[in-house]
């Protein structure tokens, strides 16, 4: 039996991790959601700007991470919107001009928002340092037009926005290691204030710079984003696929201990054989 | 020359940037910001490289009938039709846009998706309390992992009377405290080495980004 348990076959544990994601899934359970200060400070960032501020939020991650990292942008450019917030949109990652489109899309559709008034969307430049420097001069020499090709001369809501001067904050939702660049290159030379959503893998690389206040807010893997979305009262997709989170988080747990149980007896076993 | 000009250049720009930084004067911001174009400029044919790497590698794989070569001309395929439709219409045109989602996102999403599966698996065999070391990394994990869902806070408010929301809590903690302090330990060691090896770049102790060997 202890055997049979430590050698499990491996196609069972697939099985038990799809029925975890499969059932809650259908069932929609849902779960109360605990605020975490990073997420907390971030929102009361955005809180306490006057409206008619600018953001800049940066897409940086592909469709492997967009499952966590679109909740995040489309809960905080939601928040923006509300609160009257002009947003520049840009991406540093090849794969992520189209997804950042999208999302910008999706929350200005729901909240009214309108393109080049109260948002643009710039689009991807490569060169991911060069661009960051490059926009601490002029935004206007990396990007001349926005995604669809709109010279920014002609766009109303980039009048008076030259550099970072103008830009209030910047959130890198991101995948690697360009939030760590945007705080080196752009919080350290031109004392941009910066925020990141990160995917789950990568928090722990995040929490210096939250103490070092390089960073004013954290938005921590799909949690994250589903306390933005409780925080701004509006539920989304981050707060229904929590309940997916948890029980795959707590088969996992789960088969941990089972297997460190079962490993302890076997132990034991053969010290006593 | 072949050596000596590279070496000579990054001695200038290494040395001309570093002094840039500490000096406010005017030709100072336009010999950065002339740097910056430069590079901006460069940048994109590293994208040219790169796809000319590629095409050469399958073409290469293609000829030599290597294993798998059939799967060369998906690439060849992906490729062409993206830049077809990509360069003369643009990435906002609904034609790539469609590509896009419907093609690239849920096969990207896909492979990703599977590590789900297969870090469960891996985790059941091979996460043991071995040693010391092991049991406190498992405890950690096993603590921030519950405290990464809302269910951990959820049981653990159900059935304990005291401690609310411990899961989540000592979770932060662990990031806060034990996880801040090596990780800005690894941080400055990094940055160190970063600084050490930039110099001997600049004075040209170090050549092994010229190829070649030494």
């Amino acid at each position: 039996m202890l055997k049979q348990i430590m050698q499990i076959d491996r196609r069972i544990i697939f099985i038990l991790v799809a029925l975890a994601v499969i059932i809650p899934t259908l069932l929609k359970v849902s779960f109360p959601i605990t605020i975490s200060e990073p997420t907390r400070k971030l929102y009361d960032y955005i809180e306490d700007l006057p409206s008619g501020s600018t953001v800049l939020i940066a897409f940086d991650y592909g469709p492997s991470s967009m499952a966590e990292l679109q909740p995040m942008g489309t809960a905080f450019l939601r928040h923006c919107f509300q609160k009257k917030i002009r947003v520049i949109g840009m991406t540093l990652v090849t794969e992520g001009a189209t997804l950042g489109y999208e999302t910008m899309q999706e929350a200005a559709k729901t909240t009214g928002a309108i393109d080049g008034v109260d948002y643009v969307y710039l689009g991807f430049r490569p060169g991911t340092i060069q661009v960051m420097l490059g926009m601490g001069t002029t935004i206007n020499n990396i990007f001349e037009s926005d995604y669809k090709e709109k010279p920014l001369a002609e766009i109303p809501m980039m009048e008076g926005i030259k550099n970072y001067d103008q830009i209030d904050l910047v959130l890198d939702l991101a995948s690697s290691s360009t939030t760590e660049a945007w705080i080196t290159y752009i919080n350290t030379r031109y004392n941009q204030k910066i925020a990141a959503g990160v995917t789950g893998v990568i928090i722990s690389q995040m929490y210096p710079y939250l103490q070092t206040e390089q960073l004013i807010g954290l938005m921590s893997g799909l949690l994250g984003a589903a306390e933005y979305e409780t925080l701004i009262e509006t539920p989304a997709k981050a707060t229904k696929r929590m309940s997916v989170q948890s029980f795959v988080h707590l088969l996992v747990f789960g088969l941990v201990i089972l297997g460190n149980v079962a490993f302890f007896i076997q132990k034991r076993e053969n010290e006593n054989v | 020359m072949r050596r000596q000009v590279p070496l000579a250049l990054c001695f200038v720009f290494g040395v001309v940037m570093v002094l840039i930084e500490f000096s406010p004067h005017p030709y100072s911001k336009f010999l950065y910001n002339e740097v910056i174009n430069w590079s901006l400029i460069i940048t994109p044919f590293a994208l040219v490289l790169g796809v000319a790497t590629l095409v050469q590698t399958h073409w290469i794989r293609i000829r030599r009938r290597a294993e798998y070569w059939q799967y060369s001309f998906v690439v060849f395929i992906g490729m062409i039709v993206m830049v077809a439709i990509g360069i003369p219409f643009g990435p906002s045109h609904k034609a790539f846009a469609w590509l896009f989602k419907y093609i690239q996102t849920p096969m990207d999403a896909t492979m990703f998706s599977l590590l789900a599966f297969f870090i469960a698996s891996a985790s059941y065999r091979a996460f043991r309390a071995r040693t010391l070391e092991a049991t406190l990394l498992l405890v950690a994990a096993l603590i921030v992992m519950i405290g990464n869902a809302p269910i951990g806070d959820l049981i653990w408010n159900k059935i304990m009377p005291f401690g609310e929301n411990l899961p989540s809590t000592a979770r932060q903690w662990i990031l806060e405290n034990p996880n801040l302090s090596s990780r800005r330990g690894v941080i400055l060691g990094v940055s160190l080495g970063v600084i050490s090896q930039s110099i001997r770049i600049i004075l040209g102790i170090e050549r092994s980004y010229l190829g070649g060997g030494d």
